[in-house]
């Protein structure tokens, strides 16, 4: 399942206990300066420097502190998340200790959701061989103070409690309804308290990138996107699966390593993410390229992207929270509207208020979801107006038969 | 609600509320006990679980109606959640979602007349390179075809010794 290289950052071999006691020696702002310098960024999507985030937790003012992992994993496409979940715990509860022992906290929490219940059980039974080897509970590695341990909460089937301040929301009991930010979590998060958030992959390279050094990780990437990536690559192509990559890596090499070097087209970063057609495969994969969580959805020459437009659109009107208007009433009109282009009732006139429309929402929305929201499909109607004005629609949307 | 069931409820709820002190904190866990013991979130319960975090019970309802896995509705004992995002789609998930109906005897959205299956769609699972993927309460399939989602739905049936009306969906 795991695809090509197995063996750059990531999915590299990695000595866990010896690389919590090297941390553990250090005085953390040595640890925090690392990452810093490492260039390591959040793999969750938004791409926030790691080390800026761990350093402004640290300077925060509070006893109590959080580190949450962001195990949310609802963009769709994306699965690496659920790999390392399950085959590399271990790494996770240690990386989540190394940011603890960095900003000084003491509490941990692992935002599971709900559709990966199936997990928990292999999860609490990692947790265990991890206190076992004194890697979670008290004077971790051997060091006088360094406490810290994990616990597990469970989501409850929402795409938005991914978002890190409706996380907070839900795990203070509400609904999981984005804040308005300043401030941001890492002064006042959980509970009022510092807290810093991470997806899952980025406390994982932290570790290595603790147990190897920043210069090593340097190595791999590109100058402004150091470092590796997973992708979760999956559509029309010979193979899918979780493949890591040094940042920067083309749209058709990928392409060429999946097997799908005949796509006419390649959703990058999920349903919130955008469209890449044939012209611009050889575009990079980075920063300061196209950016991405690691979502790669692969479209084969007979796909209807009005349909896939459709189909990324009734997510995000199911999953808009509702709490502002671009994004609840934009996200049901452009829907709406792609009906009515389906149906071949759609102005030109029309078609360009949706446009317009859409880019209001990106300003004008609370929270990502409704500032991506119409990504997908303004960047579709940009790479393939003419199959949805013109083109021959087949009558089965997407599945193309 | 039996009265035995209502004693029960009240007896878990406290337990909940006393494990986090009654802070909100606990809330979810405790909607998610008694989703998963009743199969929904009844109205006593809510209010017990009000009196229990001391807030109002529409603070309660705010939360249980956010959630797309906590309802005020019963549900099946097992509930099948089929993933209808786009990978899943591009991999033939409509053929399924038809199969699906034909065999339980519902639509989706709906339960079997027997209180045995609910039959729903879900979002992205995290499946996607394995798609058609589908949950039935916590146990995940991926690959599922039109003969094996069959044999998973007969699988469960066995499990619950349910007698599942067979013949399409009206
Ligand atoms: C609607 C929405 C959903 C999100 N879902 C996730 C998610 O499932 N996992 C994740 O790590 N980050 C998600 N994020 C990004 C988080 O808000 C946050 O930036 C991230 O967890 C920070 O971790 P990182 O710096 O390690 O990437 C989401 C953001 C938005 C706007
Ligand atoms: S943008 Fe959408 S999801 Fe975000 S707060 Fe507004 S309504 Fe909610
Ligand atoms: S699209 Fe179905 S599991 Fe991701």
């Amino acid at each position: 399942m795991m695809g090509g290289r197995k063996d750059l950052v990531i999915f590299s071999d990695i000595e866990i206990e010896s690389a919590l006691k090297k941390a553990a020696n250090r005085a953390p702002g040595e640890v925090i300066r690392e990452i810093r310098e490492s260039g390591l960024k959040g793999r969750g999507g938004a791409g926030f420097p790691t080390g800026v985030k761990w350093d402004l937790a640290a300077k925060a003012d509070g006893e109590r502190k959080f580190i949450i992992c962001n195990a949310d994993e609802g963009e769709p496409g994306t699965f690496k998340d659920r790999v390392l979940l399950s085959d590399y715990a271990e790494q996770l509860y240690a990386g989540m200790a190394l940011a603890a022992y960095s900003v000084g906290a003491k509490e941990g929490i692992i935002y599971l959701r709900g559709e990966y219940e199936y997990l928990l059980k292999g999860l609490i039974a990692t947790r265990k061989v991890v206190r076992g080897k004194n890697l979670l509970g008290k004077n971790i590695a051997g060091k006088e103070g360094f406490d810290f341990d994990v616990y597990i909460h469970l989501g409850s089937g929402s795409y938005v409690c991914g978002e890190e301040s409706a996380l907070i929301e839900s795990l203070e009991g509400h609904r999981g309804e984005p804040r308005n930010r300043p401030p941001f979590p890492v002064t006042m998060g959980y509970l009022e308290c510092p807290t810093v958030i991470n997806n899952v992959e980025t406390f994982i390279t932290a570790l290595h990138i603790a147990a190897k050094g920043a210069e090593w990780f340097r190595a791999f990437g590109t100058s402004k996107s150091t470092g590796t990536k997973l992708f979760s690559v999956s559509g029309d192509c010979l193979r899918p699966g979780v493949y890591e990559f040094p940042m920067g890596i083309t749209v058709a090499a990928l392409l060429k390593e999946a097997g799908g070097e005949n796509a006419k087209a390649v959703q990058v970063g999920g349903a919130s993410g955008r469209c890449v057609g044939r012209s611009e495969f050889e575009s990079t994969l980075a920063f300061e390229g196209i950016p991405t969580g690691g979502s790669i959805i692969v479209f084969g020459e007979h796909r209807s992207m009005l349909g896939v437009a459709k189909n990324f659109m009734e997510f995000f009107v199911e999953e808009s929270c509702g709490q502002c208007t671009p994004c609840r009433y934009g996200t049901t009109t452009l829907l709406e509207g792609i009906k009515m282009l389906e149906n071949r009732k759609c102005s030109m006139r029309y078609l360009r208020e949706l446009i317009s429309l859409g880019e209001s929402m990106q300003i004008a929305s609370k929270c990502g979801l409704g500032q991506t929201a119409p990504n997908a499909f303004i960047s579709i109607l940009k790479n393939f107006k003419h199959e949805i004005m013109v083109g021959k629609q087949t009558e089965q949307a997407i599945q193309g038969e | 609600m039996l009265a035995s069931e209502k004693e029960q409820l009240h007896q878990d709820v406290v337990m909940f509320a006393e494990n986090c002190a009654s802070h909100r904190s606990g809330l979810l866990p405790v909607l998610q006990h008694i989703q998963r013991e009743y199969r929904h979130i009844p109205a006593e319960a809510m209010q017990e679980v009000a009196d229990a975090f001391n807030i109002h019970p529409a603070e309660v309802y705010g939360v249980v109606s956010f959630y797309s896995f906590l309802s005020t509705k019963r549900k099946g004992k097992f509930i099948v959640r089929l993933c209808k995002t786009i990978s899943c789609d591009l991999a033939g998930k409509n053929g399924i979602a038809t199969q699906l109906e034909n065999d339980l005897g519902v639509k989706f959205g709906q339960t079997t007349p027997d209180g045995k299956f609910t039959l729903e769609y879900t979002h992205c699972l995290g499946m996607c390179d394995q798609g058609p993927a589908m949950l039935v309460n916590d146990e995940v399939y991926s690959k599922v075809t039109l003969e094996s989602v069959t044999d998973i739905i007969e699988s469960y049936i066995r499990k619950s010794g349910a007698h599942v009306t067979q013949g399409g969906a009206e």
